[in-house]
């Protein structure tokens, strides 16, 4: 090799790390570094799992990262649907919330009929679910038309859902509380017997094979792009950019249909004002840790589901650190400030031109 | 005071990830000229602009900019530090860049005074001032007419104002003569002419060889992100321009219908289309229009004729509301662009920032979109399928970019459009609709894109081709249907196709 092409080869690892800053991944990855270390130094405890045993006598995974792997399952799997909406419309779903008990009390209302106290189930849980499925579905399909047919922006149009979805949830079990006493409906939100991971995990994983092969063996990913950058090409290329968009609020309300199973199934009742409480704003801000454009257009689907479990571990640490639940917003807060200033167009530039000034000079130096 | 050098640039790079797109480029503007700067698509005139204007930041070499003193022993020059637009603005350049960055849902006014140092606080002062603008430059727009409803032309016609009005030394106009035709060129010439009287340093790019002979005093080249060198326009010939702007020589081009091997066309055969009283929600008039297989024709006509509005109708892009149209002698619907790309119909739209390029997405991604959609939502191409036929396309129309995996958004104006051609031509249809395809596009590649109209014409194909360039359409057209105030007004044929008969028809004799 001659010494032009050794050069040539250093130079392309120095612009490749400055590539690396650029990429999009490179946010979620610092931060979550971040919150490993400051973790490590405060009490390494945190990173403790221990193998314990529940009520029933049943092996299970205890500790901090186990929390964050159960709740920030619930998290991925509306972040996967909210990065689509997010792309495909340039706005969010704030209804997610609402929407997710309305999905729990539909499953409720199935299963228990008109007993709110059933001593056995009325119906198969996959059928609550698949009729919960549907209801979440329409529900998706309003915002989505609200958004697609009528042209309303995002959150003003989910913002109606957001409003009336804990009501609506409440009426449709005349406002009680059904309580399954059955155990098996409890594995969804918590462990299946012998087995010591959280369920949630599992059915997050199977949400992620999901989407990955919907994203690999569709064209949803082009088309939800394409028309959330630019819908008159989009249409100019035989796109119906209104029908992508209402597929993408249809597809966020399967997710949420299955949350809603995983948050009804964890307590096996619902409080219809507390279940899945700002956790819109987590899906949101999901998004947006993963490097997306809150904008819409081009999005990453690993990057955002990574940015759901970021956003739990951030919680789960606010959390141990003993903050009351009522502030955790005004931390995050502080989160979502930096991130979004660090993401800056303006900001990356500077970043990426500061780094370049930098290998100039080092290259320099090699040549002297 | 004149000649006198306003402004050096000394050895300017500029890189981009996997691009060099200016390397050690010296430039020099005097006042009181008109500098044209010359280079193939990608060449990096309009970076060179960005630079100066503090667009980009500059990666290397210095701005000298002279002391504003009136001072004339003096050559005094200092260097300029100039980081953003405003900046640039406050050093006395103003510029009009080659895509429109005005405010479309702002009123034509606002957009004149949007961002001015000295903000205007008096409305109807404000409004009364844009209107002795408009009206002393003849631009057919209201103050208070919201600018996004203006058509292209007059859009860029109020870039234009708003830059000159401004107290400037230096004006920058960044192809600002591909979207308006021949009368409004003209205006903006005399304006031009007047500026240089008042020794403004004018920087003039253009990919018109004929214009940059009409109105400029001095000449800069481009090629490949480096100086080829700085002429006087007398000492350099047409011909040798475009040598050095491509690096070779280009056949003589003057006339490529004969050199093609398009036959006459078989009328008697069905039509690949034929439109009957087809009429859209865009307000043209109803129209008859048919092409045949192996024929190239065109609209033609004074921009806001209903040119593009016709091609729209046919291709289902804006709202059809009556008429019928067959294809190939079968009866059709078409209401959506989807409905027209099924029928084997290609559709290249005007507005490449608008209708074409989808920003953020991947060169690739760009290239296939048609075809991609056209085959359906379950069946995507594999990755490896997609990336094969978008090299294939990157190397046949010489696209210059960094990887296929570049979004379009960062590719010069004149390959961004190279690519919405690859897009339509990777379809294959029957019948491609190419609306001002050559906007942009630099002198090699027009005669190139022109050929390619005559090939696939050659091939059995069919093509409408609209230009506002009248030449262009005689080189390539064999039928011109000619458009007046969104009507059609007369159709041309054989020996009618010269350049007086077409200008009179346009204009419709001597009548107003
Ligand atoms: N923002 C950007 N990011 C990356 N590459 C860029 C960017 N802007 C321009 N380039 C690259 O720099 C080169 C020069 O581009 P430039 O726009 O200056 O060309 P140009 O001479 O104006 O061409 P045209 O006649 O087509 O307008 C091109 O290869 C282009 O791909
Ligand atoms: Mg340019």
């Amino acid at each position: 090799m001659t010494p032009a092409n050794s050069l040539k080869k250093k130079n392309s690892i120095v612009s490749q790390f400055v590539a690396l800053t650029q990429k999009q991944l490179f946010i979620p990855v610092a931060a979550l570094l971040c919150l490993i270390i400051f973790n490590l130094i405060a009490d390494p405890s945190f990173f403790a799992i221990k193998l314990g045993h529940n009520s029933d006598g049943q092996p299970i995974l205890s500790g901090y990262l186990i929390t964050i792997l159960d709740y920030g399952s619930e998290l991925a799997i509306l972040a996967i649907g909210m990065t689509l909406v997010t792309a495909a419309s340039g706005g969010q779903d704030i209804s997610v919330g609402a929407a997710i008990a309305i999905a729990g009390s539909v499953i409720l209302k199935v299963l228990c009929g008109d007993n709110s106290r059933p001593d056995h189930m009325q119906a198969p849980i996959i059928v609550a679910f698949l009729v919960a499925c549907v209801v979440a579905m329409l529900f998706g399909a309003f915002n989505g038309s609200l958004v697609a047919f009528f042209k309303i922006q995002p959150m003003v149009a989910t913002l109606i859902l957001f409003t009336a979805g804990r009501s609506i949830a409440a009426w449709i079990n005349n406002n009680e509380l059904p309580i399954i006493a059955e155990p098996e409906f409890s594995y969804f939100g918590t462990f299946i017997p012998g087995i010591p991971i959280p369920t949630p995990v599992f059915i997050a994983v199977a949400c992620m094979i999901v989407i990955f092969l919907v994203l690999k063996f569709t064209n949803l990913g082009l088309y939800s792009q394409a028309v959330g950058i630019n819908p008159n090409s989009s249409r100019l290329n035989g796109i119906n950019p209104a029908v992508v968009k209402l597929i993408t609020y249809v597809i966020l309300g399967l997710c949420v249909a299955v949350v809603g199973l995983i948050k009804v199934s964890r307590i096996s009742t619902i409080n219809y004002s507390v279940i899945a409480k700002d956790i819109e704003m987590d899906a949101i801000l999901a998004v947006a840790l993963g490097g997306n454009s809150l904008g819409g257009g081009k999005f990453n689907m690993p990057a955002s589901i990574m940015g759901a479990y970021i956003i739990q571990f951030l919680t789960t640490t606010l959390y141990k650190f003993n903050v009351l639940s009522s502030a955790l917003p005004a931390y995050k807060a502080v989160v979502v400030i930096i991130l979004v200033i660090l993401s800056a167009p303006v900001v990356r530039e500077r970043l990426a031109s500061f780094k370049k000034s930098r290998s100039a000079k080092n290259s320099v130096k090699e040549v002297a | 005071m004149e000649n006198t050098e306003v402004l050096q640039m000394r050895g300017i790079c500029k890189y981009f990830p996997g691009v060099n797109a200016l390397q050690n480029v010296d430039f020099t503007l005097r006042s009181g000229e008109i500098h044209a700067l010359m280079g193939e698509n990608g060449a990096g005139k309009s970076t060179l602009i960005k630079v100066l204007t503090g667009v980009y930041v500059k990666d290397g070499g210095t701005i000298l900019i002279r002391k504003n003193t009136s001072d004339e022993a003096m050559p005094d020059f200092e260097e300029a530090h100039i980081r953003s637009p405003q900046d640039a603005q406050n050093s006395g350049i103003s510029t009009v860049y080659q895509e429109i960055a005005l405010c479309p849902n702002l009123s034509v006014a606002e957009n004149m005074f949007i961002g001015r140092s000295g903000a205007f606080t008096n409305w109807a002062d404000m409004n009364k001032k844009t209107g002795e603008i408009l009206k002393q430059l003849d631009i057919p727009a209201t103050p208070r007419q919201q600018l996004g409803s203006c058509s292209i032309a007059v859009q860029q016609m109020v870039a234009i104002a708003r830059a000159v009005d401004m107290k400037c030394r230096v004006l920058i106009l960044d192809e600002p003569t591909s979207s308006l035709d021949e009368q409004e060129v003209e205006k903006l010439f005399k304006l031009m002419r007047d500026l240089k009287k008042k020794n403004v340093g004018i920087i003039f790019v253009t990919h018109f060889l004929d214009q940059v002979y009409e109105v400029c005093d001095r000449i800069t080249v481009l090629r490949d992100g480096t100086l080829v060198g700085e002429y006087v326009i007398e000492d350099l010939p047409r011909v040798k321009l475009v040598s050095k702007m491509l690096g070779k020589d280009l056949d003589d081009v003057a006339d490529i219908k004969g050199d093609s091997d398009v036959g006459p066309v078989d009328k008697t055969q069905t039509p690949v289309l034929e439109a009957h009283k087809l009429v859209s929600n865009a307000g043209i008039k109803p129209f008859d229009f048919n092409i045949y297989s192996g024929e190239v024709n065109g609209f033609t006509g004074l921009l806001g004729s209903g040119r593009s509005e016709c091609v729209r109708a046919i291709f289902g892009a804006d709202k059809v509301l009556g008429g019928t149209v067959n294809v190939k002698g079968k009866h059709v619907r078409i209401k959506k662009p989807i409905d027209a790309m099924k029928n084997g119909i290609g559709y290249l739209p005007e507005d490449r920032k608008l209708d074409g390029i989808v920003a953020d997405l991947s060169v690739r991604d760009n290239i296939i979109l048609a075809l991609q959609v056209m085959k359906g939502f379950f069946r995507p191409f594999s990755k490896a399928k997609a990336e094969a036929m978008a090299q294939e396309y990157i190397a046949l129309l010489d696209i210059k970019t960094a990887s296929s995996d570049t979004p379009i958004g960062q590719l010069s104006g004149g390959n961004q459009q190279k690519v919405i051609l690859a897009r339509w031509l990777l379809t294959n249809p029957d019948f491609l609709i190419l609306d001002e395809p050559t906007r942009g596009i630099d002198i090699g590649t027009k005669i190139e894109i022109q050929k390619l109209a005559l090939k696939l014409a050659s091939e059995g194909k069919s093509v409408t081709f609209i230009s506002s360039e009248i030449d262009e359409m005689l080189r390539t057209c064999s039928r011109l249907i000619v458009m007046r105030d969104r009507k059609v007004v007369g159709e041309l044929t054989g020996d009618d196709l010269t350049r007086n008969k077409v200008m009179a028809t346009i204009a419709g004799g001597e009548e107003t």
